[in-house]
């Protein structure tokens, strides 16, 4: 009886359900958020939040579909850097539809185009990788894009 | 002194559990702040309207239809702004005080007594009234075709014609022809059995969306008829797939623009009814658009000298002039942005994102107040250098317009003084005379033509290339 007493009115136990609450609403809007599903593969996800639902149709009917998915492309292949650039997109993107602040029409950062380049790299590398060491353009990530930009949304309009 | 430290052990301690408890309090409020925004913008998605009146063919009143569709009519209220482009916008200021070069140019005419720029489509019933061309001068029911929601109006009268109510578009049709022969203030204050005005609204929903679907629409007469006249001419219309697969079919039916076009072709067609060139046919006054040959500068002057039409004779010219209108339409059609198969509304009514809900903004206005949402989509430019393209072409246009009327004018000045002239050879004033008529209607063409050459910058530039030309054949034929 004596150990309920302490028990229930020790600031711990207090204390412990309200950390308690806070890891159940936690998970429990991580998982309506469909949290899970971003630490996946698959495109559709990236069309939940609906910003990219245009750039994800014209993926449907563009020429990289068979191919490659949204982060074939978008995300560097590697265990630990692919999570790292998820982890940054996704807080980012989650805090831009929070607050609503973002410019519009959305547009890549210089750094996720960089990681585009990347991975044209990674299948056509063997094809592009001589005229690309001679460009000047592979810093800032336009190369093959500024030319190729419909491969992976089809045509702007 | 270690009793004290134990007690301020514990003080320390109970401070820490507090601050925590309101840590762990507010961590959890904001996950549930969050949960519940997230909830809110699936709720968006999912759900788009909310049927909460009955809207049908009855329903003109814009605020009913606002109950259904929020977005689109907040949007819609805010074409009431009054906004300046370098070279027009939505604010009414005099265009002929603003270049009197067009006092001379419309001499003779009610628009050489006013000429203001079009304000936003929330005004254009109010402007109509209010114009001094309207005022001051006779006009027909005709102009109500464009400077009102006209439908309920056309049936009532189609009705009272003898039209049978089962036919609600042989009814628009009879009181489209009884309604623009008569006088202006007659039709505008037409009432139902009830008394109530018939004519109330400048343009609302009904004019471009079917009430039970929301699907585009045309309504207008005179677009119907001046599309059938247009399908059947040889003119190429590459950038309206719809009329190509018509013509190439058996033509057994007439090409019906609600059936046949597609939703985008429809983007721009709604708009068609009413930006663009017109002229009121014979005594009935009949709004007619001149594209029996075609849409070009050329095809309609063709048409208007082939059934012998003139807006005017000019006060000191004496030429048979014509007045050409807003042929946004048709100047549009020539360019590459219909081409490439963009329509009014992707850049005049651009896509607006609230929360996860994407609409077409309503708020029709000059894209050059949205860059981000009216040009960015395709083009990949920063907003300054978008707006700076637009203004070069923009420029370059007015700075060949002046020209072109600078010449017309000089070609009036030079026919009035040959008018005075007792031994003025008479073929030489023919032949100028007919010149003005083409240098000026060219001339006009650009200039009614509200985008300042943007819509289709090298066909404007042409046409203007031609006025200048012409006006200076005009007096060269006066010297000889």
């Amino acid at each position: 009886m004596k150990f309920v007493t302490t028990f229930f009115s020790s600031p711990a136990t207090a204390l412990s359900c309200l950390l308690g609450a806070l890891l159940g609403a936690g998970v429990f809007t991580f998982s309506e958020a469909e949290g899970l599903s971003y630490l996946g593969n698959a495109s559709e996800t990236c069309a939940n939040c609906h910003i990219m639902r245009e750039h994800y149709d014209g993926w449907q009917k563009a020429s990289h579909h068979a191919v490659a998915t949204c982060n074939d492309c978008h995300v560097p292949h590697a265990f630990i850097p692919k999570y790292l650039v998820k982890g940054e997109n996704g807080f980012s993107h989650s805090k831009a539809f929070t607050l609503q602040n973002f410019h519009e029409p959305i547009r890549i950062r210089p750094k996720s185009r960089r990681i585009v380049l990347r991975n044209c790299l990674r299948c056509h590398g063997e094809v592009a990788g001589e005229m690309l060491e001679r460009s000047r353009q592979v810093s800032d990530g336009e190369a093959c894009i500024r030319c190729h930009g419909h491969v992976g949304h089809g045509a702007a309009r | 002194m270690l009793k004290s430290s134990e007690e301020r052990r514990t003080a320390v301690f109970s401070l820490s559990h507090v601050a925590l408890v309101l840590v762990a309090a507010v961590a959890t409020a904001g996950v549930m702040g969050l949960w519940r925004n997230i909830m809110e913008r699936k709720a968006e998605s999912r759900q788009r309207v909310f049927e909460v009146v009955q809207i049908d063919e009855q329903t003109v009143d814009p605020a009913e239809w606002g109950k259904n569709f929020p977005r689109q009519y907040d949007s819609y209220r805010r074409t009431v702004d009054t906004e300046r482009t370098r070279h027009g916008g939505s604010e009414a200021f005099q265009k002929l005080d603003d270049d009197p070069l067009w006092r001379v140019l419309f001499k003779g005419y009610a628009f050489g007594v006013d000429y203001r720029e079009e304000r936003g489509h929330a005004y254009m019933l109010q402007d109509q009234d209010e114009t001094l061309r309207v005022t001051q001068f006779k006009q027909p029911g005709a102009c109500l075709h464009c400077h009102a929601s006209v439908l309920p109006l056309y049936r009532h009268v189609g009705a009272l014609a003898g039209v049978d109510t089962g036919d609600a578009a042989g009814q628009v049709m009879k009181g489209f022809e009884v309604v623009c022969g008569m006088p202006y203030a007659e039709a505008r204050n037409l009432t139902d059995a009830k008394g109530t005005k018939l004519v109330q609204h400048p343009v609302t929903c009904l004019d471009c969306h079917e009430p039970k679907t929301m699907r585009l629409r045309v309504t207008r007469p005179a677009l119907l008829e001046g599309l059938d006249v247009l399908v059947r001419a040889d003119a190429p219309l590459p950038h309206l797939p719809s009329v190509a697969r018509w013509r190439q079919g058996s033509r057994a039916r007439a090409y019906d623009v609600n059936v046949e076009a597609s939703h985008q072709e429809m983007r721009a067609l709604v708009c068609a009814q009413c930006h663009v060139e017109y002229y009121f046919k014979g005594d009935g006054k009949r709004v007619t658009y001149p594209w029996h040959n075609g849409l070009k500068v050329e095809e309609a002057e063709a048409y208007y000298d082939a059934v012998g039409h003139a807006d005017w004779v000019h006060a000191d010219s004496g030429a048979d002039v014509l007045k050409a209108q807003h042929p946004e339409f048709e100047l549009w059609s020539q360019g590459i942005h219909a081409r490439s198969g963009v329509s009014c509304a992707d850049c005049h009514m651009p896509y607006v994102r609230e929360g996860a809900v994407k609409v077409s903004s309503h708020h029709v206005r000059s894209p050059l107040l949205d860059p981000a949402r009216s040009c960015q989509t395709c083009h990949r430019l920063p907003e300054k250098e978008l707006v700076a393209r637009v203004e070069a072409i923009q420029d370059r246009t007015r700075a060949l317009m002046l020209r072109a009327e600078e010449a017309t004018v000089g070609l009036i000045a030079a026919l009035a003084e040959a008018g005075k002239r007792a031994d003025a050879p008479q073929e030489a004033i023919t032949r100028a005379r007919a010149l003005h008529r083409q240098a000026q209607w060219r001339l006009d063409f650009v200039a009614a033509e509200n985008s300042m050459g943007f819509h289709a910058p090298q066909e404007s530039a042409r046409i203007l290339g031609e006025a200048i030309d012409l006006a200076h054949r005009g007096r060269i034929a006066l010297m000889k």
